[in-house]
């Protein structure tokens, strides 16, 4: 239980999976305008990267492993987590209406994020069994969650900043999140 | 230049419209290993060796390919691509291969190599399609190169690991080469692009061209295309 939770610390504060790690960088700068939004994106990512790791690693286990092709890992993943991103599109449509409705553009999108499948790797490459694979996945989508909202939040009240020509756009949310970054790092002494 | 011939596919993918500067893809692996020179110079030779034989591939298959299943097609053939990279990088570069780490499997959602199976691979004959690869991987090799420099010197005080700044009594300024040093060195150079209206600020991306959104604009990193600006 212990060790679980330092897992989970870990990936959602000390190793950030975009401050540290620099998984998700598309859509942490491309959907970070509006807070809701933010949030809208990171329920989505927290959704399929908790599902996604949980089934990876059941694949991993169970098919990939005793048939010894592990070196199919990165194709198999890929095919999987844009089948599952499909499958949960199509389930929520039907089932959920509304959480489809909150949820439906973003789905799409996230087969393309790097950090769901920056994280069935990870899980890969640390050993980690199906629920410690899982909590990892909640975990680090969690820090996904915090970071992307804090940057929405930021850059909300940044809106009617006086700032240089040459940083707006682009530069000036790299910085932010360069300021973020030094501040996550205050969590690398927690564990 | 005329259009489609190799040396035009290179000069556009290094200069014109080099994925980095100008089009703002593949921002992952270009803040993750940009730690040092070297580090640059290998993941950036390593996506072109990718993208060139996906693109390679993925062009003769053109015709082949259903339409509706064209994405997940593509994906097979860069996976494939990238599994064997990675054997081939474990077996005789090992070093290169423990720096890059987990960064060479995830060249599979690099969105440079999809972006251009989509954009022009797949539109576009076997030869032009060769060097189109191979412009736009060198284009982001000196791009990250750059980069990587940047950082190891002002980090390090090195230049492709020979010691340049230590003869003088520098001390390095080590959060260059962590995670934070990569966002502030990428916004003093986009902002350097912007002061000077090069890169994405003088092209002003037009989201309707798919050559700059695959996905688009939801998906896109851009926060420079007018696109994005009414939303």
């Amino acid at each position: 239980m212990k060790e679980l939770l330092i897992i989970a610390i870990g990936s959602a504060m000390v190793n950030n999976v975009v401050l540290s790690q620099f998984l998700g960088l598309c859509p942490f700068f491309g959907v970070s305008k509006k807070i809701d939004t933010a949030s809208g994106m990171s329920a989505a990512v927290i959704f399929v990267i908790t599902l996604s790791s949980f089934v990876a690693s059941l694949i991993y286990k169970f098919i990939l492993v005793p048939a010894d092709v592990t070196y199919l890992q990165t194709i198999v993943f890929i095919l999987v987590i844009a089948a599952l991103v499909q499958f949960v599109e199509m389930f929520l449509k039907k089932a959920m209406p509304p959480l489809y409705q909150s949820l439906g553009v973003y789905l799409p999108l996230i087969t393309t994020n790097c950090a769901v499948l920056g994280v069935a790797l990870t899980n890969v490459q640390k050993e980690y069994g199906v629920l410690t694979s899982t909590i990892n996945g909640l975990a680090t989508a969690l820090g996904f969650g915090v970071a992307i909202i804090i940057l929405a939040g930021l850059r909300e009240k940044m809106e009617t900043n006086d700032i240089p020509k040459a940083f707006q756009g682009f530069p000036h949310v790299l910085l932010t999140a360069c300021l973020m970054a030094i501040a996550f790092f205050g969590f690398s002494g927690m564990i | 230049m005329q259009k489609n011939t190799p040396a035009e596919r290179l000069y556009n993918g290094i200069i014109a419209e080099n994925p980095t500067f100008s089009l703002m893809l593949g921002m992952c692996p270009t803040l993750a290993v940009t730690t040092s020179g070297i580090n640059g110079i290998g993941m950036g030779l390593t996506t072109t060796v990718i993208l060139t034989a996906s693109n390679m591939l993925i062009s003769m298959l053109r015709k082949v390919i259903p339409d509706k299943v064209r994405v997940p097609a593509f994906i097979v053939v860069v996976a494939s691509f990238v599994t064997i990279v990675q054997f081939l990088l474990e077996g005789f570069i090992p070093s290169l291969n423990a720096a890059l780490g987990i960064y060479i499997p995830l060249i599979v959602v690099n969105c440079i190599i999809l972006g251009r199976a989509e954009s022009y691979a797949s539109k576009n004959k076997v030869i032009p399609s060769i060097f189109d690869g191979i412009g736009m991987g060198l284009g982001f090799t000196v791009s990250i190169t750059i980069l990587g420099l940047i950082r190891e010197f002002i980090g390090a005080g090195t230049l492709f690991n020979v010691d340049i700044l230590g003869g003088v009594g520098y001390e390095p300024v080590s959060i260059f080469i962590l995670a934070p040093g990569a966002f502030l060195v990428l916004a003093f150079l986009a902002a350097f692009l912007n002061k000077f209206n090069l890169g994405a600020a003088k092209r002003g991306i037009d989201p309707s061209n798919p050559t700059t959104c695959g996905e688009g604009c939801s998906s896109c990193g851009n926060i420079m295309c007018k696109g994005r600006s009414g939303k």
